[in-house]
């Protein structure tokens, strides 16, 4: 029993970020019918906005204190950042410590402008081309985006820590009554997966409970009869790829300290991401949310160490083998919709 | 001639020429010019040219006639790889029983995948011929490293089996052979300021590049390959005309699986190792990346592409800020700065990026590639002479 | 015994009965129609036919065999070929092509990898492919794109590609659908012109009666999912049950 309950919340971060990325996907392919290949670039970008937000939270100027000195009897050097100054020393370290969750302000117009931009500059002339050109120009815009980020911040992972009232861990089986010790979980994965639940919820109830949501669904069901009645569609769907971008992004953001982001970690969640969509079946909202957290969790199941020694290497195909055996036997996916994307 | 028509037999001679005289073409330089490092005519980077032709040739019988775009290409070349090096180990370091079985061998996991995967169409068929691909490198790196050598990779060892040939003295290093020609082995030539490289590897997968080309002609001018453009063009309207896509996919699919073993072998051929990553998932997109930039559906756009994108790989690579300084030299300071530091996030090791913009410019402007590129060019110059016959960009020439 | 048979077929959509209790004889080398309003079930009953649909009930033979549980297309190969509402031609091929593929299919069959000969050097395919472009009079055309063609010249390459395969029944989807005036004259007299000078029975879903009254020998009527009445055309005109269900509602009926 404790074994599956920490297996499940295992698999809840990665599950959260496969979530995410697909929700985003769906939505841009449940709005615009395109499939977009940058959309794990996105999720990296989102990633790299925290770092660029903790970059400029830390610059610093360098002031000589004269109470110190370095080993060389010199007065010692101290750079001093900038938001210490204005702030004091007290706020501003704390500003610092928490600047990955304040990312998320700073994220949230960026990718919200990349997404408008990448949709009105480039998307929307793909809107009558085949599929497999959409992939095509996607995957190359991936490219792009990934090397651009790589020339400004190079190939190494950057470690991007939680604030320090969130690093460590806590005794998750205690709280449910189960013995000490036995079901230890990170601080930071239970807010990713907290987080993650909020994010689904409001795209959810956005789309459920206001008028421009209401409309988006409707377009999404048939666009043409939707413009017909006279209803600018088209903005709104430029807005709905920009709040998909926000929402890779966010996940991004929040996946920095979980791992630390390098320039090609959209590529791996790409490729997972769209076989969680088509698991999930394409077009449909809460199919991607839940095959994104049963994915997330059964690829924990499977690397734990009792089912490796019966299927050794089975945590690193599992998905893919999972996503063979949904496409065969339920060939729109868990819950796809009819004739989606079958030509 | 060979049962092609003229228009065929005038490209394929012209290829053959071309590759032919590749360590003249590609060397055009002279040594230790400061054009020299645009020279491409060393073995190395010669038989890559061709055997990435191979894998790109046969990607496009299946993704350019039928239109299913496989994502998971280079599962079939790690395959092949694998098969290859097995043979030098347990048979001979002879190259022919190598190429042959791992043709042979990505034909059969090809036609498993195929099989399955081609019960499904459009990006559902994408999808899962990519979820096979990355199921075969994750295996490959892991469970199947008794066969596979995991992270490490394999090569010929001294004193593996090799039933066929005669024990090696200790210390030796097993090399690849055509029948005791060493594939490594190289005539060099020097004239002048200019030195040439013949290489046996190069010209043995050349060969066997030609032959590729010469079958994939055979196929396009086929009714088989006709019907491969009919199942992308309407492929309801075939099965109501008594036709079965099924199983015309499916060879499509097994045909290009095995150009890819080719490949695949070859490159074992040439160079003795395998490892895992290049059955990662974006070996596979390279291939489409090729296949696109030289022209999908065209004859010789994949093995333009496969050219233009190793080129840019092992050339434009290599530029680094101080050639770029060299370069710009004969500009005043300040203007050769900004220029050096315009230019040089497109070339070294962000090559890619260049690569990621020209890919995405083709797919926006040019979904012809190179070759629709080419035609239009020449469409140009020949509005401005009498008309002659309708323009023919299948001819342009190479490189 | 006519070369088609329907008997008490029965397809359901769901809760919705789209094909009740269907029976239908087509007699050889007749033209067939089958008419009704909209939502009859007349292409669920089309679909039936050629494979696309399994029926949930009854049997359809043709020339004495079953086509149930068979791919569309070898019911196609068993010798039905069919004519769809937009016309279904290889698009990116040329004329020439088109007219080929249906001439391979008819001789090699379902699939034969021949991947070694050049097309254009079969001389049995090029010369039954150019006779039948000579014969829906489009020899000109025959390097011309086919997605560059008139709707009308699309049709006409359609059927030309059903005939070629010599079918002994020819199933007709709406042929002159969305089509205006003109090209749905040359379409009748090119089917005239077919049912006059071939052994073949022709069975045509139609909705615009000058075509119906035109060419049909029999007419079928379906009325929610159910074959109202079945006879020539003259009768049909004047059956009162007819009126009431359908002809009523159109201002077509000559």
């Amino acid at each position: 029993m404790e074994a599956i309950i920490l297996q499940i919340l295992n698999g809840l971060d990665k599950g959260s970020a496969y979530a995410l990325i697909a929700l985003g996907l769906t939505l841009i392919f449940g709005t615009l019918g395109v499939v977009n290949f940058a959309h794990g670039a996105l999720f990296m970008i989102g990633a790299f906005c925290a770092v660029t937000l903790s970059r400029i939270l830390t610059l610093s100027h360098t002031i000589v204190d004269d109470t110190q000195t370095d080993f060389l009897g010199n007065p010692l050097k101290v750079d001093v950042p900038y938001v210490m100054d204005w702030f004091g020393e007290a706020t501003g370290s704390a500003i610092i410590d928490w600047a990955v969750p304040l990312s998320i302000l700073f994220a949230i117009p960026v990718m919200i402008a990349i997404g408008v931009i990448m949709e009105r500059g480039l998307i929307k002339h793909f809107y009558k081309r085949p599929h497999a050109d959409q992939i095509l120009v996607t995957f190359g815009l991936a490219i792009v985006l990934q090397e651009i980020i790589k020339y400004y911040y190079g190939a190494n992972p950057i470690p991007t820590p939680a604030p320090a009232a969130f690093k460590g861990s806590f005794d998750f089986g205690a709280m449910l009554g189960f013995d000490p010790n036995i079901i230890i979980y990170p601080y930071w994965r239970i807010i990713y997966f907290a987080f993650a639940a909020v994010i689904i919820g409001a795209v959810f109830a956005f789309l459920q409970f206001t008028t421009f949501g209401m409309v988006v669904r409707a377009g999404m069901a048939d666009r043409e009869t939707v413009q017909l009645l006279g209803i600018n569609i088209d903005r709104r769907f430029t807005l709905m790829f920009g709040i998909a971008a926000a929402v890779a992004g966010l996940a991004g953001v929040m996946y920095t300290p979980i791992n630390s982001p390098n320039y090609h970690m959209g590529m791996d969640f790409l490729v997972l991401s769209f076989v969680v969509v088509v698991v999930g079946g394409m077009g449909s909202l809460p199919g991607a949310v839940a095959a994104g957290f049963l994915l997330g969790i059964l690829e924990s199941f499977a690397s734990m160490r009792e089912v490796l020694a019966v299927l050794p290497g089975l945590n690193q195909i599992i998905i893919y083998l999972v996503a063979i055996i949904i496409l065969l036997t339920r060939p729109r996916g868990l819950m796809g919709r009819k004739g989606v994307m079958e030509e | 001639m060979f049962g092609l028509d003229k228009k065929d037999t005038r490209l394929l001679i012209l290829v053959a020429i071309l590759v032919a005289l590749a360590p003249f073409l590609l060397n055009p330089f002279p040594e230790g010019s400061a054009m020299a490092q645009f020279n491409a005519g060393y073995p190395d980077l010669m038989q890559r040219f061709v055997i990435f032709g191979i894998f790109a040739i046969g990607f496009n019988i299946l993704f350019g006639l039928t239109g299913y775009l496989s994502f998971g290409h280079a599962a079939f070349l790690g395959v092949g790889s694998y098969a290859a090096i097995w043979m030098m180990k347990l048979l001979t370091m002879n190259v022919i029983p190598a190429i042959f079985v791992s043709v042979i061998v990505a034909g059969i996991f090809s036609l498993a995948v195929g099989w399955i995967s081609l019960r499904r169409s459009g990006i559902y068929f994408s999808i899962l011929t990519l979820a096979f691909a990355q199921m075969s490198y994750s295996l490959a790196y892991s469970v199947l490293t008794p066969i596979t050598g995991g992270e490490t990779g394999l090569q010929p060892k001294v004193n593996d089996p090799r039933v066929l040939d005669g024990a090696l003295a200790e210390g030796a290093t097993p090399k690849a052979n055509l029948f005791g020609l060493e594939m490594g082995s190289s005539f060099e030539w020097s004239v002048g300021g200019w030195l040439f490289t013949f290489n046996a590897g190069y010209y043995l997968a050349a060969v066997v590049m030609l032959i590729a080309f010469y079958m994939s002609i055979r196929i396009f001018r086929s009714p088989f390959g006709m019907m491969l453009r009919a199942v992308k063009s309407n492929q309801q309207r075939l099965n109501y005309t008594g036709l079965n896509a099924k199983p015309y996919t499916l060879a499509a699919f097994v045909i290009s699986g095995m150009y890819a073993g080719l490949a695949g072998g070859l490159m074992v051929a040439m160079d003795t190792q395998v490892g895992a990553e290049r059955m990662f998932w974006t070996a596979s997109g390279e291939v489409v990346l090729m296949s696109i930039l030289g022209g999908v559906g065209t004859l010789i756009g994949p093995v333009l592409g496969a050219g233009a994108i190793k080129y840019m790989e092992n050339i434009l690579s290599k530029i680094n800020k101080e050639i770029l300084h060299q370069w710009f030299a004969f500009m005043p300071d300040g203007i050769e700065d900004i220029l050096v530091s315009l230019v040089y996030p497109f070339i070294g090791k962000g090559w890619h990026l260049t690569l990621g913009i020209i890919f995405m410019l083709v797919v926006i402007f040019l979904p012809g590639g190179l070759v629709e590129g080419g035609q239009r060019v020449a469409r140009l110059f020949k509005r401005k002479k009498p008309a002659e016959d309708g323009p023919d960009g299948k001819t342009t020439p190479a490189e | 015994m006519g070369i088609l048979e329907v008997k008490n077929v029965g397809k359901r959509f769901g809760g919705l009965q789209a094909l009740g209790d269907v029976n239908l004889s087509v007699a050889e080398n007749t033209v067939h129609a089958i008419i009704g309003p909209n939502g009859a079930g007349k292409s669920t009953l089309l679909n039936c036919l050629v494979g696309k649909l399994i029926p949930d009930t009854g049997s359809v033979m043709f020339d004495g065999q079953s086509v149930l549980g068979r791919k569309p297309f070898e019911i196609n190969q068993m010798g039905i070929s069919r004519v769809f509402q937009t016309p279904e031609i290889f698009g990116e091929l040329t004329v020439m092509e088109n007219m080929m593929i249906p001439c391979f299919a008819k001789r090699d069959g379902a699939f034969t990898p021949n991947a070694f000969i050049d097309m254009f050097k079969d001389r049995e395919i090029v010369e039954r492919a150019e006779q039948m472009l000579e014969e829906m009079n489009m020899a000109d055309a025959r390097n011309d794109n086919a997605a560059t063609m008139s709707r009308g010249n699309k049709r006409r390459l359609e059927i030309g590609m059903c005939l070629a395969q010599e079918p002994r029944l020819l199933l007709l989807d709406e042929p002159t659908a969305g089509m205006a005036r003109a090209d749905t004259n040359n379409t009748i007299d090119l089917l005239k012109q077919i049912k006059d000078e071939r052994d073949i029975t022709i069975s045509i879903i139609e909705h615009d009666m000058h075509v119906v009254f035109s060419l049909a020998e029999r007419i079928t009527v379906l009325a929610q999912g159910t074959p109202l009445v079945e006879d020539t055309p003259d009768n049909i005109k004047g059956h009162p049950k007819v009126r009431e269900a359908y002809l009523g509602e159109t201002q077509d009926a000559a």
